[in-house]
């Protein structure tokens, strides 16, 4: 669309532009001025200069859980972009099957983060829980309090059954804004369902598969609540993400210089891969 | 063949729907039944865990907390992105990309990172534990979505539209309150659907700037699990009922949700 210039559409912004920064500017600079201080207590502050960057970026912790934290997204989104993909090609188009499908489906999406935790915490308990239990009788030996094994699968497939349906909503959506002309030109030229969907259907998905990868990248990279109530970061430190270490070592330990600065190095991480990721599909965008 | 496609989502719904079950077969035994006996379906079948969240006040004032935060966001997040949300689909302004990229990064920002600062910085203007305070503080991440969401919407209304409104001497604000909002309802639908979800499930900020007054239910439930021994039967009572808001919305917005996620850019 060709849009004209005019400065005043400014006034239509500050309401949106005050609340955020209301928010976000404040917040940030406090996180950005502890970074660079050590703290006494009583709002006793002394310079540090660069030191908690370094500290941060030299410490085996730091890169322990952000490792486990790439390991986890990455793993995260390799399973559930394509089983979203499938679910959504597989679902009813028309008929009743489609609320009903759309609202079981939305479900796990509308309960609280912590609640889920709680949920799979009871869910996949190897006594009581009914995965744990059933497992168990299968002749699998499963203890996801105890093995990290365990603890890693039983974290992954929660979020599977957690975020899944976000993947499916999505690329639905984008499937359901194909005109059936694109269906009868690629029936009239013998298309196999392969080429269909590598020629028709995936490219005409781009934009919101583009969305459902940086949201789920975003929150899976963010994850806390979740793991939080389920394992706690352990068996040990084997589900110690990013962000349940940020919380133990700024609020647990009081360690504030340090948790600042890697909250900021955290921070710039999702912000440089969001920016890249995403100038690359626009770059696409305007070639084709 | 056309059989076979059905097997797929029956088997992904009956996944989903495992845990909840659990959830709620849990939530109809009593705690010793719990951890003493291993039954696909409640043995003894009892509603006290129910009884207790509904007569003591500090469990079910936890819900109103919680929907009362959640509406206020929801408003606040749709009625401030709005009239932005248009001004970024129709206009070209100084900044307006900044902008808007700005905006993003604050969906990017991990909760975990603000959630110090924000304790200090609602205490210090007298807003801690107040509804107010978390309303205000999951703006940082839902107007951000909400104006993502809108302006894609707003982008496919053709711009003729203003501009026949005008010739027919409608002005600007009884074009847009009259014309233009009715015409993108369902993405209204869907945005507010959206800051419903990401307000009501988000734990972190909302624990962090409450202590009695505002505490939302799921900050209620880790604490009494903590002090009184894990209540696992009031614990998936009380889970089980953080489930209805949602469906109750979900069930509003089904036929916005195919509808509208095709129309705009989600």
């Amino acid at each position: 669309m060709n849009k004209t210039y005019n400065q005043k559409a400014w006034f239509f912004v500050v309401p949106v532009f005050v609340l955020v920064a209301f928010n976000a500017v404040v917040p940030l600079m406090t996180v950005v001025n502890y970074s660079f201080q050590e703290t006494f207590g009583s709002n006793v502050f002394a310079w540090e200069g660069t030191r908690w960057f370094k500290q941060i970026l030299h410490s085996e912790r730091f890169h322990a859980s952000l490792g486990r934290q790439f390991i986890f997204t990455f793993i995260i989104l390799l399973i559930q972009l394509p089983l979203g993909i499938g679910i959504a090609l597989t679902m009813p188009k028309k008929g009743w099957g489609v609320p009903v499908c759309l609202i079981l489906m939305s479900m796990p999406l509308l309960i609280p983060w912590n609640v889920v935790g709680a949920m799979w915490n009871i869910f996949a308990l190897p006594d009581i829980g009914f995965l744990g239990n059933s497992l168990n009788s299968l002749g699998f030996d499963y203890n996801f309090t105890q093995q990290s094994g365990d603890a890693w699968f039983t974290t992954i497939l929660m979020d599977v059954w957690h975020w899944t349906s976000l993947v499916v909503l999505l690329s639905y959506a984008g499937l359901n804004s194909i005109q059936p002309a694109y269906y009868q030109a690629a029936e009239i030229d013998g298309a196999s369902r392969w080429d269909i969907f590598r020629y028709i259907e995936l490219p005409k998905m781009k934009k919101v598969l583009t969305l459902a990868i940086l949201l789920r990248f975003m929150d899976s990279f963010m994850i806390y609540t979740e793991p939080f109530v389920l394992t706690g970061g352990g068996p040990g430190n084997a589900t110690n993400f990013l962000s349940l270490d940020l919380v133990k070592m700024a609020l647990g330990q009081f360690d504030l210089g340090p948790a600042a600065a890697m909250s900021l190095i955290y921070f710039l991480i999702v912000l440089l891969i969001c920016w890249v990721f995403y100038s690359l599909m626009m770059k696409n965008e305007g070639r084709t | 063949m056309k059989k076979i496609k059905w097997v797929v989502p029956t088997f992904y719904i009956i996944f989903l729907m495992l845990p909840i079950y659990w959830l709620l077969n849990m939530s109809f035994k009593s705690t010793t039944e719990i951890i003493n006996v291993y039954s696909l379906w409640p043995q003894d079948f009892t509603l006290d865990n129910y009884r207790t969240i509904f007569t003591d006040s500090t469990w079910y004032m936890g819900y109103v907390n919680s929907i009362m935060y959640t509406v206020f966001n929801t408003i606040l997040s749709v009625s401030a992105a709005l009239p932005a949300a248009y001004a970024f689909s129709r206009y070209k302004f100084l900044g307006d990309k900044h902008l808007f990229f700005w905006l993003l990064t604050n969906r990017m920002a991990p909760p975990a990172v603000f959630a110090l600062p924000f304790f200090q910085f609602y205490s210090s203007v007298n807003l801690f534990d107040t509804h107010i305070a978390i309303a205000l503080s999951h703006c940082l991440f839902n107007i951000p979505l909400a104006v993502w969401i809108l302006e894609g919407f707003m982008s496919a209304v053709p711009k003729e539209l203003d501009e026949t409104a005008y010739v027919d001497g409608y002005s600007f604000p009884k074009f847009f309150f009259k014309i233009f909002i009715p015409t993108i309802a369902a993405g209204i639908g869907i945005t507010m659907f959206f800051c419903f979800m990401f307000s009501w499930v988000e734990l972190l900020l909302a624990k962090t700037l409450t202590a009695t007054i505002a505490k939302p239910i799921a900050a209620i439930m880790t604490r009494t699990s903590s002090t009184s021994g894990y209540e696992l039967g009031l614990l998936a009572a009380a889970g089980s009922l953080t489930i209805i808001p949602g469906a109750v919305v979900i069930y509003f917005v089904r036929n916005y949700i195919a509808k509208g996620f095709a129309m705009g850019r989600v």
